[in-house]
């Protein structure tokens, strides 16, 4: 049984097809990477998979659970987990009270499914915070507040809000979006850490991530799927070399 | 049966007449929230000022001259203000919508103020201009003439106002402003004079609004309110920005607030928030609404 | 809707690891311990007026935990402190004043009326949310205005009796305010406690970035429409308060420029720091009842012209004073 499932989802916008009958399959313990030219669908997919935005036509399935009508908060609570591309936290407050957010909403063990956090209890919540914020470099930085943060420590902060809803399926937006190759290698190291057990989908540009990290890569294009294959495969495909150019030149004129 | 047909058709008349002034006055309030998603809590100011101008004007008794004279002097306030407004609210463009409300409020505690100091406490009578103020037979009943008289002139003013933002530049603006903001700021166009134009267009239909509306509601601290309220309502069933809505919203509410108040006077409050309430459970956006108020 | 960017200031941000909340107490207490004396020292007048400032500090207060604490900047808050003022004067007419009675109903109809109006008004956003509420503040006035049987029309509730604790009717402004200052003080405890528990933490993050909290599984529009609720119970709670104080209710209580002031109170004081809103109230209700009568009973000019000092002279806007405060709570 896959981890995540969608089939034949579409999405238009007035007349752009965004997203064209598109089936995609992400294997349980997989680093799936989902890339494309600009406009390929990308984000489009990837907010129809999280339940941010309604496809018009398709199915989506988390395990062998259908979800395509469900809410984002209940896809969440069924084990789906997400970061933004834009680093897009919570301004008030300290990145320890950030995570301890999703680890009340979640329970200090995860699975947790309370409409009424309070009853967990303080000191194993704070005990988990701790680990997360370990977990993802940011051990000494759990007093200070998100503004304050780097760039690059906002997106590892994202990572560990994201662990904290105890996903089984972690889906990422272009993490290294606006990172120094420096926040970028430190970025690879935390995700190739994640444990065996939870997938991870991720939309990213940055190519070289992308080779480092997938053991499976989908290509979009024009909101189709181009190609679906092992780093390899894609590496050597003439249509996805093609679709990538085709784009670049079309930008050269664009832009000229 | 006839008796009972007849209490009723009035009871639409005057929800006609009703709507037709709520259009005109909901109207720019529409215009200026879609446009520029400022809340103009000042709009139910401008509409007594425009009250009170017609009662300053007619207190030598009634006369064509006197009410001719309140609905220009009346368009002419509402234009500065509008435009008075615009400027006001334009460095607070990049602020929450709480600080335009806060300060649109402010005005419009300022304004009333005003003209309870000048006007003082008690409601004054508006008189209709002569010729108007008597009453036609109407299925039996007489009806005032009056009332028949802002039917038309609020279906004139649909109709200008529908050709206006339909068929000329400025329209198109307004329209396509409502639409996408970025996208008209991204080719170009200086969307602040469209707002001067709007703010001041939608303000001179709010006082106008106040003089029509004059011979039947008086000038009287407190109406303000009651009239910012009624378009607010009419403004949220009927969509943002959106002229259509604003016309079916008002033509509706009208009704209800007729019908309600003669069925069921103590529950006529009940009966516009339910009507609201439904609205906005079924279609968030309104009823003609392009952008979503609500969130899922 | 775009986005509003947080532009309130997280006055109410709970260290984790508290180090100094010993000494942050002592004000607390010190401003207790002078509220509490200030009857002994002061003229009957003065209590009451004292009396009527702590009432509009707790509507002020519960008002904050929407616009402060969950962003929600609500414009017909009074609707649920009138909803409460005339349950309260109402039962003390005709079935008793002897405390808690009134207060207990006067809270639960101002919790009712919100839960029975704020579904439609959480579901929106932005500036639909002032408008909703507006609305619904407005109608429900309109009821109060109509529904004569009940609420005395537009001439109000009148000769509501004395509240009466133990058999003893509380005549003396002295004890009234006693009364007043301890249920006042009792419900800002709760929303203080209320809004750094982990549920308040919960409303902060929707303040800050309610995608973002929908996207780590929290059900935001529940938790808003809780807090609704909740504030609306306190308002109620405040308008037994109101009724047990004035001993008559009038439509204006419940009507657009009480709430008006109320969120002008929350937004000079510091929306989300709870103790800011109670100054703010003060401010304004001195503003209204000791400048008024000098202005010929127009102080709400002046306050309309604060209104708009207000929007243009704090630097954040609607963040309130408290956003000037020269230290802001931060962890080292």
């Amino acid at each position: 049984m896959s981890a995540l499932t969608c089939r034949g989802v579409s999405r238009s916008f007035g007349a752009l097809r965004a997203v064209d009958a598109v089936d995609l399959t992400v294997q349980p313990g997989a680093r799936h990477a989902l890339i494309g030219p600009n406009g390929a669908g990308k984000t489009t997919l990837f907010r129809v998979l999280t339940g941010r935005m309604r496809a018009d036509a398709g199915t989506v399935h988390l395990g062998d659970r259908d979800v395509t009508g469900l809410s984002e908060v209940r896809r969440c609570r069924l084990g789906m987990s997400q970061t933004l591309q834009h680093a897009s936290l919570f301004a008030s407050m300290t990145a320890a009270e950030t995570v301890a957010l999703a680890v009340r909403r979640h329970g200090p063990e995860g699975g947790g499914d309370r409409i009424v956090p309070w009853p967990v209890r303080r000191p194993a919540v704070d005990a988990r915070t701790d680990e997360l914020l370990g977990q993802v470099g940011l051990g000494d930085r759990a007093g200070s507040s998100v503004p304050s943060l780097s760039h690059g420590e906002r997106k590892q902060l994202e990572v560990a809000l994201a662990l904290a809803c105890a996903p089984s399926v972690l889906l990422l937006d272009e993490p290294a979006a606006g990172m120094s190759p420096a926040e970028s290698a430190r970025l690879l190291a935390l995700l190739a850490g994640l444990p065996g057990e939870v997938t991870v989908l991720f939309v990213e540009h940055d190519l070289d991530l992308v080779f480092d990290l997938a053991d499976h890569v989908t290509v979009l294009h024009l909101g189709r799927v181009l190609l679906s294959g092992t780093p390899d495969e894609v590496r050597a495909s003439d249509a996805v070399r093609e679709a990538y150019l085709g784009t670049a030149r079309r930008e050269e004129l664009f832009t000229s | 049966m006839t008796g009972w047909l007849a209490a009723n058709l009035i009871s639409v008349l005057n929800g006609l007449a009703i709507g037709a002034l709520l259009f005109v006055l909901a109207v720019g309030l529409s215009l200026v929230f879609g446009m520029m998603d400022v809340l103009n809590l000042a709009h139910g100011a401008l509409f007594v000022t425009g009250a009170y101008v017609a009662a300053a004007l007619s207190a030598g008794g009634p006369s064509w001259g006197a009410y001719l004279g309140a609905l220009g002097l009346a368009a002419v306030i509402g234009l500065l203000a509008g435009g008075a407004l615009s400027a006001m609210t334009e460095p607070l463009r990049r602020r929450s919508h709480l600080d335009q409300a806060l300060l649109t409020l402010g005005v419009a505690l300022i304004v009333a103020e005003v003209l309870q100091i000048v006007f003082g406490d008690d409601p004054l009578a508006v008189p209709a201009p002569p010729g108007l103020d008597g009453s036609v037979p109407l299925f039996g009943a007489a009806y005032p003439t009056y009332r028949l008289v802002i039917i038309g002139i609020g279906a004139a003013l649909a109709v200008a106002i529908h050709v206006l933002v339909e068929r000329t530049t400025l329209g198109a603006l307004v329209r396509a402003t409502v639409a996408d903001r970025d996208m008209v700021a991204a080719i170009g166009v200086d969307n602040r004079r469209v707002k001067v134009a709007v703010f001041a267009l939608g303000s001179l239909l709010a006082t106008v609004a106040g003089v029509l509306g004059g011979p039947v509601y008086g000038a009287s601290v407190g109406l303000d309110s009651t009239v910012l309220i009624l378009a607010l309502v009419v403004v949220v069933i009927g969509g943002l920005g959106s002229v259509r809505g604003a016309l079916v919203g008002a033509l509706l509410i009208g009704q209800i607030e007729s019908l309600g108040r003669a069925l069921l006077p103590d529950l006529a409050s009940f009966v516009l928030f339910g009507a609201l309430a439904l609205v906005l459970v079924l279609r968030p956006q309104g009823l003609f609404g392009s952008r979503a108020g609500a969130v899922v | 809707m775009p986005e509003v960017p947080g532009n309130v200031v997280g006055g109410t941000a709970a260290p984790r690891r508290p180090v100094r909340r010993r000494y942050a107490a002592v004000p607390a207490v010190v401003v207790v311990l002078v509220l509490a004396a200030a009857p002994l020292f002061l003229a009957p007048f003065a209590t009451t007026t004292l009396t009527r400032l702590l009432v509009f500090g707790l509507l002020a207060v519960s008002l904050d935990l929407l616009v402060g604490v969950t962003g929600l900047p609500s414009l017909g808050h009074a609707a649920y402190f009138g909803a409460g003022a005339y349950a309260a004067g109402w039962v003390s007419l005709h079935v008793t004043p002897a405390i808690p009675v009134p207060l207990l109903v006067g809270a639960l109809v101002g919790g009712v009326a919100a839960a029975a109006t704020g579904w439609v008004a959480v579901r929106s956003a932005g500036v639909f949310f002032l408008m909703l509420t507006l609305a619904i503040g407005e109608i429900l006035a309109q009821v109060a205005q109509n529904w004569d049987s009940v609420t005395g029309g537009a001439n109000g509730l009148a000769g509501i009796p004395a509240a009466r604790l133990g058999g003893e009717p509380l005549l003396n402004a002295g004890f009234l305010y006693w009364y007043v200052l301890v249920v006042g003080l009792l419900l800002f405890a709760v929303v203080w406690v209320l809004a750094r528990s982990p549920f308040g933490a919960a409303l902060r993050g929707i303040r800050d970035n309610e995608p973002r909290m929908r996207a780590i599984g929290y059900p935001t529009t529940v938790y808003k429409y809780a807090a609704f609720v909740a504030a609306g119970t306190v308002a109620g709670a405040a308008g037994s308060l109101l009724a047990a104080q004035q001993r008559l209710v009038t439509p204006a209580d419940l009507g657009f420029t009480t709430a008006a002031l109320a969120l002008l109170a929350v937004v000079i004081g510091g929306a989300g720091s709870l103790w800011g809103p109670v100054i703010g109230a003060a401010l304004v209700v001195l503003v209204r009842d000791a400048l008024g009568p000098s202005l010929a009973g127009h102080g709400e000019l002046l306050l309309g012209v604060v209104f708009v000092l207000v929007v243009y002279l704090l630097p954040r806007g609607a963040a309130g004073l408290a956003g000037l405060r020269p230290f802001r709570r931060r962890n080292p």
